[in-house]
């Protein structure tokens, strides 16, 4: 043993240092965040749940072009169409198995008229797996919900597109 | 045989041929819109140009431009690229962007070329052209603002179907296609301008935006619905058929199809029998597969039993019944359910010996009592090529609306006895004469004087035979194969009363004159049998099984099963076979292999794809004379079967193609 680790040894000098990195945190300012009182920022491209948008007419989006349905790389989307009564194309079923779902964002990038799309939403965890499977009713009403906050992101990232 | 060169290749090409056609031959692509085989060249959509030399030093439209000795045709050069880009520019100017929403997405011709020809962007700024709506029936639905004006509709409708119902108005870009004063398009194969239609202005209505082309499952099938047997695609996604579509074959369908055909598929999901039901009081009651044999048993079939089939069964089904009858000592097998009797001792009697094909080039035709535009649509189309090529066309039977010029000699059939001196001056003179006895001909018997007729005018010669018999369902020549059919017809079978008789689907029937017997109807849908049935076992429709059919020509040709049947119905030999373990006795036959091996073992000409040789024609009966006036058996084009009669898009255009007139007299 050197004299110094004898010095060290007596002196409880690697306490002290253990205590003064202690010290130096505890008036550092905190990296963690107050979840869920307090919550990071996330990027417009963020690729949450699911919704489905309206005009802002209150005409929903989407016109069962299935374009999102044949891209769907996990095959999470079951879409059926048939005319509405005015003649014009819809969907009689519009279902996302968030199960299945990967969230590689191919749906938004297929959809021609911006209708379905990921939010910025990712807090939807459920007790059961049957609340996971979406309908159309469950997607339009997250879309109602979360129109703001989709269209501010769209717009945001509008220029790189 | 001018000899051409593309792209560096030389070949030869036949007479006549375009230039399109060389390069066809010579594996090149040539994009085009309003070029088809089976129609007349119109040149109006510019698309397939080329560069040839000699000749102007500007790219030339293929399509018209007769390919001649010595030309050096170009079809990979900047100049052909950048013409053809120009065209497609010119195309998208008034073709609207709605593609997502569009029916023809994914199967249309100006989608795929625009991948190849197309800007990415559009340079056009001024407002697009817009067109209104054009009314065209129960059945084609028109976005007439994408129309390209290809013309092929048009040329369809005059050249194949010989309907002048639709047209252009106006010109250049104003033109428009529109039918007669917007009536409906009317014929019986109207839809085939949907298949035409390159872009998405004329779609299916039935069918709208019920599916996409990608996520639909295709199967190989065979129409039921009259005897052409005309070859067709099932497109079905799920337990569900989609829509049916015809598949090239020139030998039967060339490339159309009817429209009952083609939309009665929406039936198969109606009014099905998917429980097995027992009649008890005089009601038809829920039931198990077990009660319904034991049922069966307890009739005491030994010896007593016949079989009467449908008209849409195939053979494989009429094996299996004729195999279970054979065990329990019976032959009673008929499948001429009207109670029509004619000789089938010689099938190449009853037989269209000429095939559709043939029937093209004949040049004299006889038709005995067949209304062919509703009984076979699609041999229509070719007695009408037949007629174009200058044949003379006679027809014994009530008056129709021919699509070609036709003499029509009276009701009586007994004119068979009495020619006038018109047919004896053409048929004398022919060189391909034909006879055509169908249905309503057969059934005041005119067979045998028919053939008396062949052999009058030597109507079977080198290389031509122009016997033919036109029959209506597509069972019907594979169960003459099979030996459905009595001396008698179906009422012999009713004079020896069966303790229970098995109907294959038969819906024609007259269950009445069986009042004795334990009914057991085997068939996929409620109507006139199931309703006068004992005891309904569900069977599969011709979608839902694997099975060989045999068309009028007696074309043996192969369908695939498309979807499952729905509930509790089975394939329909399966409850033969099944049938046959409750009545304890052995068909020999465990798997449809080993069924089909042992039919094919039975009738060997039923193992092979194509005609069927039936041998030389049997002499005439003199003593038979054909005497009464000729009735047609079809009321109504649209519900001549029990998948059509369930179909909701035939029902429409039942009511509004048909009895239109009718409806509206009702009402006032």
């Amino acid at each position: 043993m050197t004299i110094a680790q004898t010095i060290k040894s007596f002196t409880l000098w690697e306490f002290v240092k253990a205590h003064a990195l202690t010290l130096k945190y505890f008036f550092k300012p905190k990296v963690t965040i107050n979840y869920p009182y307090e919550k990071n920022p996330i990027s417009p491209r963020f690729r949450g749940e699911h919704a489905l948008r309206r005009y802002p007419n209150g005409e929903e989006r989407c016109i069962a072009c299935k374009l999102c349905e044949a891209v769907c790389p996990a095959q999470a989307i079951t879409i059926e169409s048939e005319p509405r009564d005015d003649g014009s194309r819809r969907t009689t079923r519009y279902d996302i198995d968030m199960t299945k779902c990967i969230y590689c964002g191919f749906c938004q990038e297929a959809c021609p008229v911006d209708a379905v799309v990921e939010g910025p939403n990712f807090e939807y965890s459920t007790e059961t797996r049957e609340e996971l499977l979406y309908d159309k009713a469950k997607l339009l009403a997250n879309g109602d919900k979360w129109e703001r906050a989709i269209a501010a992101n769209l717009e945001a990232d509008a220029p790189y597109r | 045989m001018p000899k051409v060169t593309v792209d560096g290749q030389e070949i030869e090409v036949p007479n006549g041929a375009t230039v399109l056609q060389a390069c066809e031959l010579a594996g090149k692509e040539i994009p085009r819109f309003c070029y088809h085989e089976r129609l007349s060249i119109a040149g109006n959509c510019r698309m397939c140009l080329v560069e040839v030399k000699p000749g102007p030093p500007k790219p030339q439209a293929s399509c018209a431009l007769p390919a001649t000795d010595g030309q050096e045709i170009r079809t990979d050069t900047d100049m052909v690229k950048t013409a053809r880009e120009g065209v497609m520019e010119f195309l998208l100017i008034n073709h609207p962007l709605d593609c997502p929403i569009c029916d023809q997405g994914g199967e249309c011709d100006l989608q795929d070329q625009s991948m190849m020809y197309g800007r990415g962007a559009t340079r056009y700024e001024e407002n697009k052209r817009a067109v209104t709506e054009k009314y065209m029936g129960p059945l084609i639905k028109t976005i007439m603002t994408r129309c390209i004006h290809c013309t092929r509709c048009v040329r369809f409708s005059e050249e194949i179907a010989g309907v002048d119902e639709i047209g252009a108005i106006y010109r250049g870009e104003d033109m428009q296609i529109t039918t007669y004063l917007e009536q409906a398009a009317s014929h019986e194969l109207s839809a085939n301008v949907i298949d035409l239609c390159p872009v998405g202005a004329l779609t299916s209505r039935p069918y709208a935006f019920e599916a996409r082309p990608w996520e639909l499952k295709k199967t190989w099938s065979i129409d039921v619905s009259d005897a052409v047997g005309a070859n067709i695609r099932l497109d079905s996604r799920g337990r569900e058929v989609m829509r049916a579509l015809p598949r090239i074959n020139d030998a039967v369908n060339e490339e159309w199809l009817s429209d009952k055909g083609r939309y009665q598929v929406d039936g198969l999901s109606r009014r099905r029998l998917d429980k097995v039901y027992i009649r008890k009081d005089g009601k038809l009651v829920p039931a198990e597969w077990n009660e319904a044999f034991a049922a069966i048993a307890a009739a005491n079939p030994k010896g007593s039993i016949a079989a009467v089939a449908g008209d849409l069964v195939d053979c494989e089904t009429m094996f299996a019944a004729k195999a279970l009858l054979g065990a329990l000592g019976s032959d009673h097998l008929e499948g001429r359910q009207t109670g029509l009797d004619y000789d089938c001792s010689n099938l190449a009697a009853v037989n269209f010996n000429s095939t559709f094909e043939g029937i093209e080039n004949a040049d004299a035709i006889l038709i005995v009592g067949s209304q062919v535009r509703w009984e076979a649509a699609l041999v229509n189309v070719r007695l009408r090529k037949a007629a174009k090529r200058g044949a003379k066309i006679f027809v014994v039977g009530p008056q129709w609306d021919t699509t070609y010029p036709a003499t029509f000699l009276g009701e009586d059939a007994a004119v068979l006895h009495d020619l006038p001196q018109a047919i004896t001056e053409a048929f004398s003179k022919a060189e391909r004469p034909a006879v055509i006895v169908g249905g309503g001909g057969l059934a005041k018997g005119a067979l045998h004087p028919a053939l008396a007729f062949a052999e009058q005018f030597n109507l079977v010669r080198e290389g031509w035979n122009g016997f033919n018999v036109l029959h209506m369902a597509a069972s019907r020549m594979g169960g003459l194969m099979l030996g459905y059919a009595q001396k008698g017809g179906i009422g012999n079978i009713a004079k020896a009363k069966p303790n229970v008789l098995i109907s294959l689907g038969a819906d024609e029937l007259d269950y009445g004159a069986f009042a004795d017997s334990l009914k057991v109807y085997i068939g996929h849908h409620g109507d006139a049998g199931a309703h006068a049935a004992d005891i309904i076992l569900p069977g599969a429709s011709y979608a839902e099984k694997d099975g060989t059919y045999v068309n009028t020509e007696g074309r043996v040709q192969f369908a695939e099963k498309a979807v499952f049947a729905p509930g509790d119905a089975r394939e329909d030999w399966t409850i033969l076979r099944a049938m046959a373990d409750a009545l304890d006795v052995s068909v020999g036959f465990d798997s449809f292999a080993e069924l089909q091996s042992a039919m094919i073992a039975a009738v060997p000409a039923l193992g092979e794809e194509g005609l069927a040789d039936f041998g030389q024609l049997p002499n005439a009966d003199a003593s038979i004379r054909a005497s009464g006036a000729i009735s047609y058996p079809i009321a109504d084009f649209y519900m001549t079967n029990v998948v059509a009669r369930a179909s909701a898009t035939m029902q429409r255009c039942s009511s509004e193609l048909l009895h239109h007139d009718d409806l509206k007299e009702a009402a006032e």
